[in-house]
Protein backbone atom coordinates (compact mmCIF):
# COMPACT_ATOMS: atom_id res chain seq x y z
CA UNK A 1 0.00 0.00 0.00
CA UNK A 2 1.03 3.81 -1.15
CA UNK A 3 -0.01 7.01 -0.24
CA UNK A 4 -0.34 9.69 -2.54
CA UNK A 5 1.46 13.07 -2.31
CA UNK A 6 -0.01 16.35 -3.32
CA UNK A 7 2.16 19.79 -3.69
CA UNK A 8 -0.13 22.99 -3.93
CA UNK A 9 1.80 25.25 -6.26
CA UNK A 10 -0.16 28.37 -5.57
CA UNK A 11 1.01 27.90 -2.09
CA UNK A 12 4.27 26.25 -2.09
CA UNK A 13 7.17 28.63 -1.48
CA UNK A 14 10.19 26.99 -2.31
CA UNK A 15 11.50 26.67 1.56
CA UNK A 16 13.20 23.55 0.53
CA UNK A 17 11.85 21.78 3.13
CA UNK A 18 10.56 18.67 2.03
CA UNK A 19 13.02 18.16 -0.72
CA UNK A 20 15.95 18.58 2.47
CA UNK A 21 13.92 15.93 4.96
CA UNK A 22 13.04 13.71 2.05
CA UNK A 23 15.39 14.38 -1.22
CA UNK A 24 14.72 10.71 -2.27
CA UNK A 25 10.51 11.61 -2.42
CA UNK A 26 10.74 15.96 -3.19
CA UNK A 27 12.59 17.88 -5.43
CA UNK A 28 12.73 21.51 -5.36
CA UNK A 29 12.30 23.45 -9.16
CA UNK A 30 13.46 26.41 -9.53
CA UNK A 31 10.00 28.18 -7.84
CA UNK A 32 8.56 25.35 -6.92
CA UNK A 33 8.16 21.70 -5.31
CA UNK A 34 7.18 18.41 -6.48
CA UNK A 35 7.10 14.89 -5.44
CA UNK A 36 9.08 12.55 -7.63
CA UNK A 37 6.62 10.26 -7.80
CA UNK A 38 2.71 11.00 -6.72
CA UNK A 39 2.89 7.55 -5.21
CA UNK A 40 4.72 7.97 -1.52
CA UNK A 41 5.43 5.20 0.89
CA UNK A 42 3.36 4.67 3.62
CA UNK A 43 5.96 6.15 5.87
CA UNK A 44 6.72 8.24 9.31
CA UNK A 45 8.72 10.43 7.57
CA UNK A 46 5.87 11.25 4.89
CA UNK A 47 4.00 12.56 7.21
CA UNK A 48 6.80 14.62 8.83
CA UNK A 49 7.66 16.19 5.54
CA UNK A 50 3.32 17.11 5.61
CA UNK A 51 3.44 18.54 8.79
CA UNK A 52 7.10 20.64 8.13
CA UNK A 53 5.80 22.70 5.31
CA UNK A 54 5.86 25.80 6.47
CA UNK A 55 3.02 26.85 3.72
CA UNK A 56 0.91 23.54 4.32
CA UNK A 57 1.23 23.00 0.40
CA UNK A 58 1.83 19.13 1.21
CA UNK A 59 -1.43 16.88 1.37
CA UNK A 60 -0.88 13.20 1.69
CA UNK A 61 -4.13 11.08 1.33
CA UNK A 62 -4.39 7.21 1.79
CA UNK A 63 -5.74 4.44 -0.52
CA UNK A 64 -9.16 5.78 0.16
CA UNK A 65 -8.89 9.38 -0.32
CA UNK A 66 -8.51 10.11 3.24
CA UNK A 67 -6.24 12.94 4.10
CA UNK A 68 -3.75 11.54 6.51
CA UNK A 69 -1.02 14.75 6.07
CA UNK A 70 -0.84 17.07 7.29
CA UNK A 71 -1.67 15.55 11.09
CA UNK A 72 -4.25 17.66 12.77
CA UNK B 1 37.92 24.51 -10.95
CA UNK B 2 40.20 25.69 -8.83
CA UNK B 3 40.92 23.57 -5.85
CA UNK B 4 44.82 25.20 -5.09
CA UNK B 5 44.89 26.29 -1.73
CA UNK B 6 45.07 30.25 -1.19
CA UNK B 7 46.07 32.66 1.63
CA UNK B 8 42.49 33.10 3.27
CA UNK B 9 40.72 36.34 3.10
CA UNK B 10 40.02 37.86 7.05
CA UNK B 11 36.08 37.58 6.94
CA UNK B 12 33.99 39.07 7.36
CA UNK B 13 34.00 41.71 5.33
CA UNK B 14 30.63 44.11 6.72
CA UNK B 15 30.73 46.36 9.27
CA UNK B 16 28.79 46.35 12.25
CA UNK B 17 27.30 50.18 12.12
CA UNK B 18 25.24 50.33 9.40
CA UNK B 19 23.69 47.71 6.84
CA UNK B 20 26.00 48.17 3.84
CA UNK B 21 26.87 45.12 2.22
CA UNK B 22 30.89 44.92 1.52
CA UNK B 23 31.61 45.42 -2.01
CA UNK B 24 33.97 42.89 -1.42
CA UNK B 25 31.04 40.30 -1.95
CA UNK B 26 30.43 42.18 -5.33
CA UNK B 27 33.92 41.45 -6.31
CA UNK B 28 33.20 37.35 -5.06
CA UNK B 29 30.58 36.85 -6.88
CA UNK B 30 32.59 37.45 -10.10
CA UNK B 31 35.63 35.74 -9.00
CA UNK B 32 35.40 32.24 -10.28
CA UNK B 33 34.55 29.64 -7.58
CA UNK B 34 34.39 29.73 -3.78
CA UNK B 35 36.76 32.01 -1.81
CA UNK B 36 38.89 30.52 1.26
CA UNK B 37 38.24 32.81 4.04
CA UNK B 38 39.44 32.66 7.90
CA UNK B 39 37.35 34.29 10.55
CA UNK B 40 38.97 34.87 13.82
CA UNK B 41 38.50 31.49 15.70
CA UNK B 42 37.74 28.43 14.02
CA UNK B 43 39.36 26.49 10.66
CA UNK B 44 39.58 28.34 7.82
CA UNK B 45 36.38 27.84 5.09
CA UNK B 46 34.71 28.29 1.48
CA UNK B 47 32.13 31.44 1.33
CA UNK B 48 29.60 30.93 -1.17
CA UNK B 49 28.19 34.40 -2.43
CA UNK B 50 26.56 33.60 -5.21
CA UNK B 51 22.23 32.61 -5.42
CA UNK B 52 22.91 29.39 -6.41
CA UNK B 53 26.17 28.23 -5.02
CA UNK B 54 24.02 29.54 -1.39
CA UNK B 55 20.59 27.29 -2.91
CA UNK B 56 22.87 24.71 -3.36
CA UNK B 57 24.87 23.96 0.43
CA UNK B 58 21.43 25.47 2.41
CA UNK B 59 19.16 22.65 0.46
CA UNK B 60 21.40 19.25 -0.13
CA UNK B 61 21.78 17.21 2.63
CA UNK B 62 25.24 16.08 2.00
CA UNK B 63 26.10 19.32 3.51
CA UNK B 64 25.89 18.71 7.37
CA UNK B 65 25.37 21.23 10.50
CA UNK B 66 25.81 18.16 13.08
CA UNK B 67 29.57 17.83 11.59
CA UNK B 68 30.41 21.34 13.62
CA UNK B 69 29.54 20.10 17.09
CA UNK B 70 32.61 17.92 16.11
CA UNK B 71 34.76 20.72 14.33
CA UNK B 72 36.78 23.98 15.18
CA UNK B 73 33.97 25.51 13.61
CA UNK B 74 34.81 29.07 11.91
CA UNK B 75 33.04 31.91 14.47
CA UNK B 76 33.98 35.76 15.09
CA UNK B 77 34.14 34.44 19.03
CA UNK B 78 35.93 32.70 21.26
CA UNK B 79 32.21 30.79 22.73
CA UNK B 80 30.77 28.22 20.85
CA UNK B 81 27.23 29.53 19.15
CA UNK B 82 26.70 26.30 18.00
CA UNK B 83 24.43 23.43 20.11
CA UNK B 84 20.42 22.68 19.49
CA UNK B 85 18.07 22.37 16.45
CA UNK B 86 20.45 24.03 14.36
CA UNK B 87 23.58 22.26 14.66
CA UNK B 88 21.62 19.19 13.94
CA UNK B 89 20.98 16.83 10.84
CA UNK B 90 17.97 14.95 9.72
CA UNK B 91 16.03 12.41 10.84
CA UNK B 92 16.83 14.38 14.25
CA UNK B 93 16.38 17.55 13.03
CA UNK B 94 13.23 16.51 11.71
CA UNK B 95 12.24 14.89 15.04
CA UNK B 96 12.38 18.31 16.69
CA UNK B 97 11.10 20.22 13.78
CA UNK B 98 7.88 18.10 13.65
CA UNK B 99 7.37 18.96 17.24
CA UNK B 100 7.04 22.71 16.52
CA UNK B 101 6.26 22.89 12.79
CA UNK B 102 2.69 23.18 12.85
CA UNK B 103 2.49 26.06 15.52
CA UNK B 104 4.19 28.23 13.08
CA UNK B 105 2.40 27.63 9.70
CA UNK B 106 0.99 30.04 7.38
CA UNK B 107 -2.32 29.23 9.00
CA UNK B 108 -2.08 28.83 11.99
CA UNK B 109 0.02 32.23 12.06
CA UNK B 110 -2.76 34.19 10.49
CA UNK B 111 -4.95 33.80 13.31
CA UNK B 112 -2.43 35.77 15.04
CA UNK B 113 -3.02 38.89 12.67
CA UNK B 114 -5.84 40.80 14.72
CA UNK B 115 -4.00 40.72 18.05
CA UNK B 116 -0.63 42.23 16.25
CA UNK B 117 -2.81 44.95 14.65
CA UNK B 118 -4.46 45.90 18.23
CA UNK B 119 -0.97 45.58 19.43
CA UNK B 120 0.80 47.89 17.13
CA UNK B 121 -2.14 50.24 17.35
CA UNK B 122 -1.55 50.61 21.30
CA UNK B 123 2.00 50.79 21.09
CA UNK B 124 1.55 54.10 18.44
CA UNK B 125 -1.16 55.42 20.90
CA UNK B 126 1.34 55.26 23.70
CA UNK B 127 4.53 56.81 21.61
CA UNK B 128 2.09 59.21 20.26
CA UNK B 129 1.77 60.37 23.82
CA UNK B 130 4.66 59.88 25.36
CA UNK B 131 5.82 62.85 22.23
CA UNK B 132 8.98 63.18 20.01
CA UNK B 133 12.01 62.20 20.11
CA UNK B 134 11.03 58.34 20.85
CA UNK B 135 13.18 55.60 21.23
CA UNK B 136 11.47 52.81 17.81
CA UNK B 137 13.16 50.20 19.30
CA UNK B 138 12.68 49.96 22.84
CA UNK B 139 9.18 51.47 22.45
CA UNK B 140 7.86 49.52 19.16
CA UNK B 141 10.14 47.60 17.39
CA UNK B 142 11.25 45.26 20.22
CA UNK B 143 7.54 44.70 22.43
CA UNK B 144 5.13 43.72 19.50
CA UNK B 145 7.90 40.67 18.76
CA UNK B 146 8.50 39.85 22.67
CA UNK B 147 4.59 40.22 23.11
CA UNK B 148 3.72 37.60 20.77
CA UNK B 149 6.27 35.09 21.40
CA UNK B 150 5.94 34.69 25.07
CA UNK B 151 2.23 34.54 24.65
CA UNK B 152 2.76 31.66 21.82
CA UNK B 153 5.03 29.80 23.86
CA UNK B 154 4.02 30.74 27.49
CA UNK B 155 6.79 33.09 28.83
CA UNK B 156 5.97 35.61 30.72
CA UNK B 157 6.12 39.13 29.16
CA UNK B 158 7.36 41.12 32.01
CA UNK B 159 10.27 38.87 32.24
CA UNK B 160 11.61 40.48 29.18
CA UNK B 161 14.38 42.73 30.84
CA UNK B 162 15.70 39.41 32.23
CA UNK B 163 15.59 37.21 28.85
CA UNK B 164 16.73 40.56 26.98
CA UNK B 165 20.06 40.41 28.79
CA UNK B 166 20.80 36.50 27.86
CA UNK B 167 19.61 36.42 24.37
CA UNK B 168 22.05 39.53 23.87
CA UNK B 169 24.41 37.41 25.16
CA UNK B 170 23.29 34.21 23.19
CA UNK B 171 23.71 36.47 19.99
CA UNK B 172 26.84 38.41 20.52
CA UNK B 173 29.65 37.27 18.40
CA UNK B 174 32.76 38.20 19.79
CA UNK B 175 32.19 40.51 23.17
CA UNK B 176 32.33 37.45 25.73
CA UNK B 177 34.86 35.37 26.62
CA UNK B 178 34.39 30.96 26.11
CA UNK B 179 33.42 30.66 29.61
CA UNK B 180 31.29 34.22 29.91
CA UNK B 181 29.20 32.75 26.94
CA UNK B 182 28.69 29.53 28.91
CA UNK B 183 27.52 31.09 32.00
CA UNK B 184 25.21 33.10 30.18
CA UNK B 185 23.47 30.10 28.18
CA UNK B 186 23.25 28.11 31.64
CA UNK B 187 21.48 30.80 33.08
CA UNK B 188 19.11 31.06 30.21
CA UNK B 189 18.55 26.94 30.44
CA UNK B 190 18.09 27.50 34.42
CA UNK B 191 15.30 30.48 33.64
CA UNK B 192 13.41 27.87 30.88
CA UNK B 193 13.55 24.69 33.00
CA UNK B 194 11.43 26.75 35.89
CA UNK B 195 9.39 27.53 33.42
CA UNK B 196 8.91 24.08 31.97
CA UNK B 197 8.24 23.04 35.21
CA UNK B 198 5.95 25.14 36.28
CA UNK B 199 4.01 24.39 32.96
CA UNK B 200 3.94 20.74 33.84
CA UNK B 201 2.58 21.26 37.48
CA UNK B 202 -0.23 23.75 35.56
CA UNK B 203 -0.61 23.04 31.61
CA UNK B 204 -1.72 25.84 29.37
CA UNK B 205 -2.67 26.49 25.90
CA UNK B 206 1.04 27.15 24.43
CA UNK B 207 3.80 25.74 22.94
CA UNK B 208 5.61 24.99 26.20
CA UNK B 209 3.00 23.16 26.98
CA UNK B 210 2.69 20.81 23.76
CA UNK B 211 6.33 20.19 23.79
CA UNK B 212 6.17 18.76 27.86
CA UNK B 213 3.57 16.04 26.26
CA UNK B 214 5.26 15.03 23.38
CA UNK B 215 8.25 14.32 26.12
CA UNK B 216 6.39 13.14 28.88
CA UNK B 217 3.53 11.47 26.39
CA UNK B 218 5.41 10.41 23.88
CA UNK B 219 9.59 10.94 24.92
CA UNK B 220 9.95 12.68 21.59
CA UNK B 221 12.57 14.45 23.09
CA UNK B 222 14.99 14.87 26.02
CA UNK B 223 14.39 17.10 28.58
CA UNK B 224 17.88 19.27 27.73
CA UNK B 225 16.15 18.86 23.84
CA UNK B 226 12.66 20.57 24.88
CA UNK B 227 14.63 23.26 27.36
CA UNK B 228 17.22 24.42 24.10
CA UNK B 229 13.84 24.70 21.89
CA UNK B 230 12.05 26.91 23.87
CA UNK B 231 15.17 28.58 24.29
CA UNK B 232 15.71 28.65 20.66
CA UNK B 233 12.06 29.79 19.93
CA UNK B 234 12.31 32.40 22.17
CA UNK B 235 15.81 33.76 21.22
CA UNK B 236 15.06 33.68 17.51
CA UNK B 237 11.41 34.57 17.83
CA UNK B 238 12.53 38.16 18.84
CA UNK B 239 15.63 39.17 18.05
CA UNK B 240 15.66 39.04 14.54
CA UNK B 241 12.13 40.72 13.84
CA UNK B 242 12.84 43.39 16.40
CA UNK B 243 16.01 44.19 14.60
CA UNK B 244 14.28 44.07 11.14
CA UNK B 245 11.53 46.68 11.83
CA UNK B 246 14.16 49.56 12.36
CA UNK B 247 16.59 48.06 9.64
CA UNK B 248 13.47 47.96 7.52
CA UNK B 249 12.92 51.70 8.41
CA UNK B 250 15.96 53.10 7.86
CA UNK B 251 15.92 51.76 4.81
CA UNK B 252 12.84 52.82 3.74
CA UNK B 253 14.01 56.86 5.37
CA UNK B 254 16.71 56.48 3.37
CA UNK B 255 14.73 55.79 -0.28
CA UNK B 256 12.02 58.44 0.38
CA UNK B 257 10.81 57.76 -3.03
CA UNK B 258 10.18 53.71 -2.69
CA UNK B 259 8.62 55.19 0.97
CA UNK B 260 5.90 57.73 -0.52
CA UNK B 261 4.92 54.93 -2.85
CA UNK B 262 4.40 52.20 -0.45
CA UNK B 263 2.18 55.02 1.65
CA UNK B 264 0.42 55.60 -1.50
CA UNK B 265 -0.28 51.93 -2.65
CA UNK B 266 -0.54 49.81 0.72
CA UNK B 267 -1.49 47.01 -1.60
CA UNK B 268 2.16 46.85 -2.31
CA UNK B 269 3.02 46.21 1.29
CA UNK B 270 2.90 42.53 1.60
CA UNK B 271 5.55 42.23 -1.57
CA UNK B 272 7.69 45.08 0.08
CA UNK B 273 8.41 43.64 3.03
CA UNK B 274 10.03 40.24 0.48
CA UNK B 275 11.40 42.62 -1.09
CA UNK B 276 13.38 44.64 2.53
CA UNK B 277 14.07 40.80 3.18
CA UNK B 278 15.92 40.55 0.29
CA UNK B 279 17.51 43.80 0.16
CA UNK B 280 18.67 44.44 3.85
CA UNK B 281 21.82 42.23 4.36
CA UNK B 282 20.68 41.37 8.51
CA UNK B 283 23.85 39.56 9.15
CA UNK B 284 27.36 40.94 10.03
CA UNK B 285 28.51 37.79 9.14
CA UNK B 286 27.57 34.48 7.25
CA UNK B 287 27.54 32.04 10.16
CA UNK B 288 26.69 28.30 11.34
CA UNK B 289 29.36 26.69 8.19
CA UNK B 290 27.64 23.84 6.66
CA UNK B 291 30.18 20.75 6.43
CA UNK B 292 30.78 18.59 3.74
CA UNK B 293 30.30 14.93 3.60
CA UNK B 294 31.61 14.38 0.16
CA UNK B 295 33.76 15.64 -2.55
CA UNK B 296 31.30 18.32 -3.75
CA UNK B 297 31.39 20.54 -7.01
CA UNK B 298 30.15 24.29 -5.40
CA UNK B 299 30.08 26.86 -8.11
CA UNK B 300 33.51 25.84 -9.46
CA UNK B 301 34.79 24.71 -6.75
CA UNK B 302 35.80 21.11 -5.56
CA UNK B 303 34.64 21.39 -1.78
CA UNK B 304 35.97 18.05 -0.28
CA UNK B 305 34.80 15.49 2.08
CA UNK B 306 35.35 17.66 5.72
CA UNK B 307 35.77 20.86 4.87
CA UNK B 308 33.38 23.91 5.90
CA UNK B 309 31.30 26.14 3.62
CA UNK B 310 30.36 29.58 4.85
CA UNK B 311 27.27 30.62 3.34
CA UNK B 312 26.36 34.44 3.02
CA UNK B 313 22.66 34.60 1.81
CA UNK B 314 23.03 38.76 2.09
CA UNK B 315 25.23 38.65 -1.20
CA UNK B 316 23.09 35.77 -2.90
CA UNK B 317 20.07 38.26 -2.27
CA UNK B 318 21.71 41.08 -4.59
CA UNK B 319 23.12 38.23 -7.20
CA UNK B 320 22.71 39.84 -10.51
CA UNK B 321 22.28 36.72 -12.02
CA UNK B 322 18.89 36.19 -10.28
CA UNK B 323 17.73 39.53 -9.56
CA UNK B 324 17.85 42.62 -11.99
CA UNK B 325 19.03 45.46 -10.26
CA UNK B 326 20.07 43.81 -7.17
CA UNK B 327 21.03 46.49 -5.59
CA UNK B 328 18.03 48.85 -6.13
CA UNK B 329 15.39 48.77 -3.41
CA UNK B 330 12.25 48.43 -5.46
CA UNK B 331 9.09 47.94 -3.25
CA UNK B 332 7.29 46.75 -6.45
CA UNK B 333 9.50 44.19 -7.66
CA UNK B 334 7.55 40.93 -8.44
CA UNK B 335 8.11 37.73 -5.95
CA UNK B 336 11.33 36.54 -5.54
CA UNK B 337 12.42 33.61 -3.75
CA UNK B 338 14.70 35.75 -1.81
CA UNK B 339 17.12 33.65 0.84
CA UNK B 340 16.38 35.86 3.63
CA UNK B 341 14.88 32.88 6.01
CA UNK B 342 17.37 30.92 4.70
CA UNK B 343 16.56 27.92 2.92
CA UNK B 344 16.24 23.47 3.26
CA UNK B 345 15.76 22.01 5.97
CA UNK B 346 16.93 25.02 8.84
CA UNK B 347 14.45 27.48 6.66
CA UNK B 348 13.47 29.84 9.67
CA UNK B 349 10.82 27.99 11.36
CA UNK B 350 9.13 31.84 12.34
CA UNK B 351 9.23 32.79 8.33
CA UNK B 352 5.29 33.22 8.45
CA UNK B 353 5.13 34.64 11.75
CA UNK B 354 8.27 37.04 10.98
CA UNK B 355 6.62 38.16 7.78
CA UNK B 356 2.97 38.97 9.42
CA UNK B 357 5.22 40.86 12.53
CA UNK B 358 6.82 43.09 9.67
CA UNK B 359 3.64 43.83 7.83
CA UNK B 360 1.44 44.74 10.99
CA UNK B 361 4.24 46.71 12.57
CA UNK B 362 5.70 48.63 8.96
CA UNK B 363 2.03 48.84 7.92
CA UNK B 364 0.93 50.76 11.40
CA UNK B 365 3.93 52.90 11.14
CA UNK B 366 4.14 53.93 7.75
CA UNK B 367 -0.22 54.65 8.28
CA UNK B 368 0.28 56.55 11.13
CA UNK B 369 3.55 59.18 10.85
CA UNK B 370 3.74 60.19 7.32
CA UNK B 371 6.56 62.77 8.65
CA UNK B 372 8.10 60.01 10.03
CA UNK B 373 12.05 60.96 10.66
CA UNK B 374 14.94 60.26 12.79
CA UNK B 375 15.10 62.85 15.35
CA UNK B 376 18.39 61.82 17.37
CA UNK B 377 21.81 59.50 16.80
CA UNK B 378 21.00 56.03 15.99
CA UNK B 379 23.13 54.11 17.88
CA UNK B 380 24.30 50.55 16.61
CA UNK B 381 24.50 46.91 17.95
CA UNK B 382 27.96 46.04 18.13
CA UNK B 383 29.49 42.83 17.69
CA UNK B 384 26.07 40.95 17.43
CA UNK B 385 25.58 38.25 14.77
CA UNK B 386 22.33 40.53 13.46
CA UNK B 387 22.88 44.01 12.60
CA UNK B 388 20.85 46.89 13.28
CA UNK B 389 19.82 50.18 15.41
CA UNK B 390 20.31 49.52 19.03
CA UNK B 391 18.71 52.91 19.93
CA UNK B 392 16.73 54.89 17.42
CA UNK B 393 14.96 57.67 18.28
CA UNK B 394 12.39 58.72 16.22
CA UNK B 395 9.82 62.27 15.64
CA UNK B 396 6.90 62.66 13.42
Amino acid sequence: MTWKAEVDGDRCMASGMCAGIAPDLFVLDDERARPLSEEVPEEERVLDVADSCPALAITIVDGGATVVGPRP
Amino acid sequence: MTTAETTPLAYPFNHHDGLELSKAYEDARHHPGLLRVRMQYGEPAWLATRYADARLVLGDLRFSRAEALNRDTPRQGEGRTDGGILSMDPPDHTRLRTLVAKAFTVHQVEKLRPYVRELTHQLLDELEAAGPPADLVDRYALPIPVAVICRLLGVPEEDRPKFRVWSDAALSTSSLSAAEWERNREELRAYMARLVQEHREAPRDDIMTSLIDARDGGDRLSELELVDLCVAILVAGHETTATQIPNFVMVLLDHPGELRRLREEPELLKGAIEELMRFVPLGASASQARYATEDIEVGGTLVRAGEPVLVAVGSANRDALRFDEPGRLNVARPATKHLGFGHGVHHCLGASLARLELQEALGALVDRFPNLRLAGDVVWKDQMLVRGPRVMPVGW
